[in-house]
């Protein structure tokens, strides 16, 4: 063993690093080697082990006030591979465990397996699950670009045959094209990794950080690998997939894709231009980023005010929100650059909650109606209070009105941007959320209108509360202390500089 | 001009080639060679990292080797969900490319469809 | 110019050329044959790069084992194909084209300027190489000093499978994929399978064992394994197994629930995860291999042959 096997164990708690992807994995093979009812057991009771370990990461990431670091088989980098947990890594973590839980526990109505034998999609829908878990974890705790790479394909795997679940030929269509644009993400991806390891010889996230220089060979893997993740992130122009895979999916594999598994890419595009590549000079490429991130806003604003179905006005509001992600980027450098980071990770873990519980609700309404044609939610709100008021605590963190974490992360981005001159980010922020208003108010009018509407069934009280404490949790965020966003910034390059 | 540059180059042309395939061939089948193809492509540019990475004894660098393994078997598993969701959209509707309007009815519309 | 060099230019072109003929034939059919040649001129690529595990691997998996599914899939495919609507405008496939070949050529510039001799982690390989008891440094890579990446891909391989299985209809749900044994079957292929079959595993199990110490390995000794499954199944001597059959989701997370335990087992006993303790880092090496050469050989076949289309029999 080398001498970075000594390094294993300290700083003490790094060892927790690997949990978050192996007790998912594990559950994976478990529930699909025992099937049945066992599987969905499996799946929760590691889902609750799951939530501790990533509290028990995060209060040592805090405590700390250092990246956690987990070097892996004795071997370090640049031979072996390294886990590395930050702040941003830590809070992606939580997020993670909390909503997919709820949407398992959504899920127990759609997937419930009989008490003898075995059905095909709960024993699909509770192995892929977990394996979505797998697959977040390595991506958030990763330290080496190849791994990643494995962890990207792990997560592709996992979420395609959960669109294509239910069997329709609607939804085979759906998932063909979410594959192959996923397809094309990893192999771009691997190809700017096969650059990377040309020109440096290694792939871990540090070591390359501190060796990069602005050469041909890194420009073109920076390109190849941000194309790639900007399909796998739906980014415009490259959102073509997304609709049609998060609308036909099963609602809780809605929520989950959309509230989680596009941020998984996202996460990665943050490591690569703020973790490995800020040598370079970030500006023309973030600015790019953000024109696309822009384009995103509003034109799936505005078709998302067109939409006449409910689930497919909530993909589209994912494309739209994505895109504010991207307003990050140009914010990267100078004295605002901390709240530009701090804005987009709230963007990111309120978009995750508010997502979820929209689409959660939106399948209570579609199982409760027999449909989800906007055109016929008439008198819906008063029908289904509960749903409706998660639905609409959702929009109001889309929209970014306070109190709602998507407030808090908007304020946050349009301060930064105003601060650093680029003054266009606010403009299309604020049109952007008056957009939102504006398909959300399509919604919610019609739904709280005084018809009288007849339920084909009730929706079940407790699927209702899942749907409305991620909304809430979704509001929550925006009374995070100052504390929170110190600590999101434990471990990003150069955030000593600017916390001031 | 080296095995190694040759093959490098032909990696990339068949990046090239590839993606091609991909984007301007409707056939879902065709799509998935195409994908094989780039795939191809990409692990001979790991090659020729590797070849270029001769030292200590070795002809070539084991660690992209090892990666390249990784990625055949991954490609393998992709072309094999791939095949599978082509084979049953044949079936369900007839069709062998996808659909250019593929935004449908999502679920839950019950009995009062239009 | 030298013979080899002749030949390396003359093997590139025959690449290049069959794989532009799999993307431009008329024919699904024709295409996937074409893929399957040009595989195997790419394992050639590969040996005149001294990569004879990856030669081996791109021979097994990406030529083999994969022809076998894209031909098997363009076959079936091959009626509907006929009725699809045409491509696209002249324009748009120029506009396509020039895109790509900026792609590959921008790939084609930094290829051409990556230095003779690049950075390399060949030395640090072979460095810690005697500890792990191996001969064979990639190998090495794969299930010592990165073992993690490895773990995680046979996890990829379990997602695979489901995902293929859960595209069955409701009702085959727990069958058997392809069809049932035959009665009869075809006296050609009964034969080939009767006689290449045994020899098949032979060669598989030894590429395997070997891949310790020289080129082979887990995937490729699984990957000739699987193929001869795949050839009794074809030849129906035998049908592919009940998809609930306890036995076969056992053999298929054999192989990571073995490495993963391993892995686990190793942060109380090796002072981390995935470490192996000195001394006996080769035999728990070899174990894991055994259960990874056995899981690869079931998924590979399993993935060929599909999702179930025979009802459950119980």
């Amino acid at each position: 063993m080398t001498e970075a096997a000594s390094a294993i164990m300290a700083p003490a708690g790094g060892g927790l690093l690997p949990l978050p992807v192996l007790i998912p994995a594990a559950g994976v093979l478990l529930s699909f080697l025992l099937g049945g009812r066992k599987a969905e057991r499996v799946a929760f009771g590691l889902m609750a082990v799951q939530l501790g370990v990533a509290v028990a990461i995060a209060s040592l990431v805090w405590r700390s006030g250092e990246p956690l670091v987990y070097i892996l088989g004795g071997y370090g980098p640049p031979l072996g591979i390294a886990l590395r947990a930050d702040g941003f890594s830590a809070a992606m973590l939580i997020a993670a465990s909390l909503i997919m839980p709820a949407a398992g526990l959504y899920a127990r109505v759609n997937f419930a397996t009989p008490d003898e034998g075995e059905k095909r999609a709960p024993l699909v829908f509770w192995t892929l699950l977990q394996a979505i878990q797998a697959a977040l974890g390595l991506i958030f705790l990763g330290g080496d670009l190849f791994n990643l790479y494995v962890a990207l394909e792990l997560l592709t795997f996992a979420a395609v045959p959960l669109v294509s679940l239910d069997g329709r030929p609607e939804t085979l269509a759906a998932a063909l094209r979410y594959l192959m644009f996923a397809l094309f993400g990893a192999l771009f991806y691997l190809l700017g990794v096969a650059l990377l390891y040309g020109a440096y010889g290694t792939l871990d996230i540090v070591l390359l950080a501190r060796q990069i220089r602005p050469e041909p060979a890194v420009w073109l893997a920076a390109g190849l690998m941000t194309a790639g993740l900007l399909a796998k992130t739906a980014l415009f122009p490259l959102h073509l997939w997304l609709p049609p895979a998060h609308a036909n999916a099963p609602a809780p594999a809605s929520a989950v894709l959309s509230g989680l598994v596009v941020k998984g890419s996202f996460f990665l595009l943050v490591r690569l231009w703020f973790d490995v590549l800020p040598a370079l000079p970030v500006a023309v490429p973030g600015a790019i980023l953000a024109t696309l991130g822009s384009a995103a806003i509003l034109g799936g604003s505005v078709l998302a005010l067109r939409q006449e179905r409910l689930k497919l006005l909530i993909a589209y509001s994912t494309v739209a929100q994505i895109g504010y992600l991207f307003l990050m980027f140009p914010l990267a450098a100078g004295p605002w650059a901390a709240e530009a980071f701090s804005g987009g990770v709230m963007q990111a873990l309120s978009h995750a909650f508010a997502k979820a519980a929209m689409f959660l609700s939106a399948g209570l309404v579609a199982e409760s109606l027999g449909h989800d044609r906007i055109a016929g939610l008439g008198g819906a709100g008063r029908a289904m209070p509960v749903t409706f008021l998660a639905l609409g605590l959702g929009g109001l963190s889309l929209m970014g009105l306070p109190p709602s974490g998507g407030f808090a992360a908007k304020w946050l981005l349009m301060k930064a941007s105003v601060e650093a001159g680029q003054w266009v980010w606010a403009v299309v922020m604020l049109a952007g959320g008056l957009l939102a208003g504006g398909y959300l108010y399509r919604v919610l009018k019609p739904a709280l209108s005084e018809q009288p509407l007849r339920l084909k069934r009730a929706p079940l009280r407790s699927r209702e509360y899942v749907a409305l404490t991620l909304a809430l949790a979704a509001l929550l965020l925006a009374f995070a202390p100052p504390a929170f966003f110190a600590f999101l910034q434990i471990g990003r390059p150069g955030a000593g500089l600017a916390l001031r | 001009m080296t095995s190694a540059t040759l093959a490098g180059l032909v990696g990339a042309a068949l990046v090239g080639l590839g993606l091609y395939g991909v984007i301007a061939d409707p056939q879902l089948l065709r799509k998935i060679l195409a994908f094989n193809l780039i795939g191809s492509g990409v692990f001979l540019v790991f090659g020729i990292v590797a070849r270029k990475g001769a030292a200590a004894g070795l002809s070539a660098d084991p660690v992209p080797q090892a990666m390249v393994i990784t990625g055949i078997v991954v490609a393998f598993a992709a072309s094999a969900i791939a095949v599978a969701l082509t084979l049953r959209l044949s079936e369900e509707t007839g069709a062998t490319t996808l659909p250019p309007d593929a935004l449908a009815r999502p679920p839950g519309e019950g009995a009062d469809a239009e | 110019m030298s013979v080899l060099l002749a030949l390396d230019i003359g093997l590139a072109f025959l690449v290049f050329a069959v794989a532009a003929w799999t993307v431009f034939a008329p024919g699904g059919f024709a295409a996937t044959v074409g893929y399957v040649v040009y595989g195997l001129l790419l394992s050639l690529v590969w040996i005149r790069l001294f990569a004879v595990d990856v030669a081996l691997t791109e021979a097994a998996i990406g030529s083999g084992v994969t022809g076998v599914l894209l031909i098997g899939a363009a076959a079936r495919l091959r009626g509907a194909e006929a009725t699809a609507r045409e491509g696209l405008t002249g324009l748009t496939r120029l506009f396509i084209a020039g895109l790509c070949l900026l792609v590959a050529g921008a790939l084609a510039a930094v290829v051409l300027l990556l230095p003779d001799e690049g950075p390399t982690l060949a030395p640090q390989s072979m460095q810690s190489l005697p500890e792990t008891g191996l001969g064979n440094p990639v190998t090495a890579v794969l299930i010592a000093y990165r073992s993690f990446d490895t773990m995680l891909e046979k996890v990829v391989l379990v997602l695979a499978v489901v995902g293929v299985w859960s595209l069955a209809a409701d009702r085959f749900w727990g069958g058997g994929p392809g069809e049932a044994r035959a009665e009869r079957p075809e006296p050609t292929l009964a034969f080939f399978a009767q006689v290449l079959v045994p020899i098949g595993i032979l060669v598989g199990v030894h590429v395997f064992w070997v891949g310790a110490d020289e080129p082979g390995g887990a995937f490729q000794g699984g990957a000739i394994l699987a193929a001869m499954w795949i050839i009794v199944m074809m030849a129906r001597l035998t049908e592919a197994p009940q998809t609930s059959a306890f036995w076969l989701r056992a053999a298929l997370i054999a192989g990571p629930a073995v490495f993963l335990a391993v892995g686990v087992a190793g942060a109380a006993v090796a002072g981390g995860y995935f470490a192996y303790p000195p001394g006996l880092a080769k035999p728990l090496i070899l174990f894991i291999e055994t259960f990874m050469t056995f899981t690869i050989a079931v998924t590979l076949a399993m993935l060929v042959a599909g999702p179930p289309r025979r009802e459950p029999r119980r």
